[in-house]
């Protein structure tokens, strides 16, 4: 099985085709996924109750009833819409998280398209979702929507830098920006010629692990940092003209984007899709790659979702400062000290 | 020549991909159409303000209070795009190259911590 699919080399379009098949499954998947096990089961379990019960064994077909419901929805738009506008827009997020999903390694040949920039390529995505916020936003025309989608820009703004110097960090140490150069450089490294767990990054860059978590925190618009859909001032903000499935991709997009997120910050700083006990080259990796790394994502993503169910949400002013007093400073010294030591060590 | 060619599908296979994202979101959109009513009344497009009328026009003037921020994040975003090449490099640059990049970081620190001293940081 394993040396069938390492012997399987099709021609560009047809690994194309099937390439696009395989995400065009993932990425509704992985959402699903990630709104069962945390938004429904572990959130309900975290704040004593039972979460949802009917739909299917103990309600884990939840989800797929509400997509079905929403798909029953009328599509309304509000009057003054710029109605185009309104109506690409959440198209252009669904872009934006489809598009990472480009760059996440499963395994060293499972991997869409293996770009030699890759930790870059990512983070210069991620942010284009926020394109389709502020389109959202101001082509609603609506209070509401607008101020949710200028808190949205103002967020990015402020946690777009401590995410990108928090990778830094991991750059410096593994000397390249691909995202399987990192997971190679990690299991194939050793801590003082001990290479018995390989040479995970969170043990020497445990601060930009937390400065990465932080902002991918605030990307994602997630409490603490939900200022932008904050349903008890600007009643869910950018979204809340939307109705049907228009609001469903915006969703589906948000966790599609959480999950992808989770896979980076694995691949970062957890060793990605490979186990050390297991040479990289193996042939294994085509069965067991997705499996490793999609614990390891359920790992990043159980803290995300833990983050987010137990604070308060942060005010506007006082996630600005966050970043620009405590994060960005941080991460300054973070590099700081990852470039001596590297270069002295 | 295939190293030149192999890079550049690279790309174009992201620029698929940025295509299935759209056509999947209008696939899925299309889909709805089957299922989905449509019986229009006029109060079901009045922009939704907490559950009054709305009152004047919804793209009305706001204050953007971060603009000064956005000119930090400029000036810090720049700074990160030129780190990043560096960063891969620095075993290679030694000692010279770390010298240099502090020299950088330091400067832009101190712009930050200009802009802090100034009450940049604030919400004004």
């Amino acid at each position: 099985m394993t040396l069938l699919l390492a012997s399987f080399a099709p021609p560009y379009w047809l690994s194309t085709l099937i390439k696009v098949l395989v995400i065009s499954a993932v990425v509704p998947t992985t959402a699903l996924i990630l709104g069962m096990v945390f938004l429904f089961k572990i959130m309900s379990w975290m704040q004593s109750r039972l979460g949802p019960q009917e739909a299917g064994p103990r309600g884990t077909l939840q989800l797929l009833a509400d997509g079905v419901k929403f798909l029953q929805k009328e599509d309304i738009a509000p009057d003054g819409a710029d109605l185009w506008v309104f109506k690409v827009a959440p198209l252009v997020v669904l872009m934006s998280t489809l598009v990472l999903y480009v760059a996440l390694p499963a395994s060293m040949h499972l991997v869409v398209a293996d770009l030699d920039v890759g930790v870059f390529f990512v983070l210069a995505v991620a942010s284009l979702s926020v394109i389709g916020v502020l389109m959202a936003g101001w082509s609603s025309a609506s209070k509401y929507s607008l101020m949710g989608a200028l808190r949205a820009a103002g967020q990015l703004i402020a946690y777009e830098l401590p995410m990108v110097l928090a990778v830094i960090g991991v750059v410096i140490q593994a000397g390249t920006m691909s995202l399987n150069g990192i997971v190679l450089a990690q299991n194939n490294g050793s801590i003082f010629g001990w290479s018995g767990i390989g040479f995970p990054y969170i043990l020497t860059q445990f601060l930009g692990f937390f400065i990465f978590i932080a902002a991918v925190q605030a990307e994602l618009t997630q409490p603490p940092f939900d200022m932008p859909v904050a349903e008890s001032e600007i009643v869910s903000g950018y979204q809340v003209e939307y109705t049907g499935f228009r609001f469903l991709i915006f969703f589906l997009a948000e966790f599609a984007t959480a999950f992808v997120f989770a896979g980076i910050a694995a691949v970062l700083f957890l060793g990605g899709w490979a186990v050390p006990w297991l040479p990289t080259a193996s042939d294994w990796y085509y069965v067991l790659g997705p499996i490793v790394l999609f614990a390891k994502v359920m790992i990043v993503s159980f803290i995300i979702f833990w983050v987010r169910f137990t604070y308060p949400r942060f005010r506007e002013d006082q996630l600005q400062s966050l970043a620009w007093k405590v994060l960005i400073p941080l991460a300054l010294v973070n590099i700081v000290v990852t470039a001596v030591l590297k270069v002295v060590l | 020549m295939t190293e030149y060619s192999d890079f550049v599908r690279q790309y174009l296979t992201v620029v698929i991909f940025a295509g299935v994202g759209i056509g999947l979101g209008a696939g899925l959109l299309g889909i709805g159409k089957i299922f989905r009513p449509t019986r229009p009344q006029e109060q079901k497009y009045l922009v939704y303000e907490s559950g009054v009328d709305p009152v004047g026009t919804g793209w009305s003037q706001s204050q953007i209070r971060y603009y000064i921020y956005a000119l930090l994040f400029v000036m810090f975003d720049v700074e990160a795009v030129f780190m990043f090449p560096w960063a891969t490099q620095l075993e290679a640059y030694g000692v010279f190259g770390l010298v240099e990049m502090l020299l950088f970081v330091a400067i832009l620190a101190l712009g930050l911590l200009y802009a802090w001293r100034k009450k940049v940081l604030r919400w004004a």
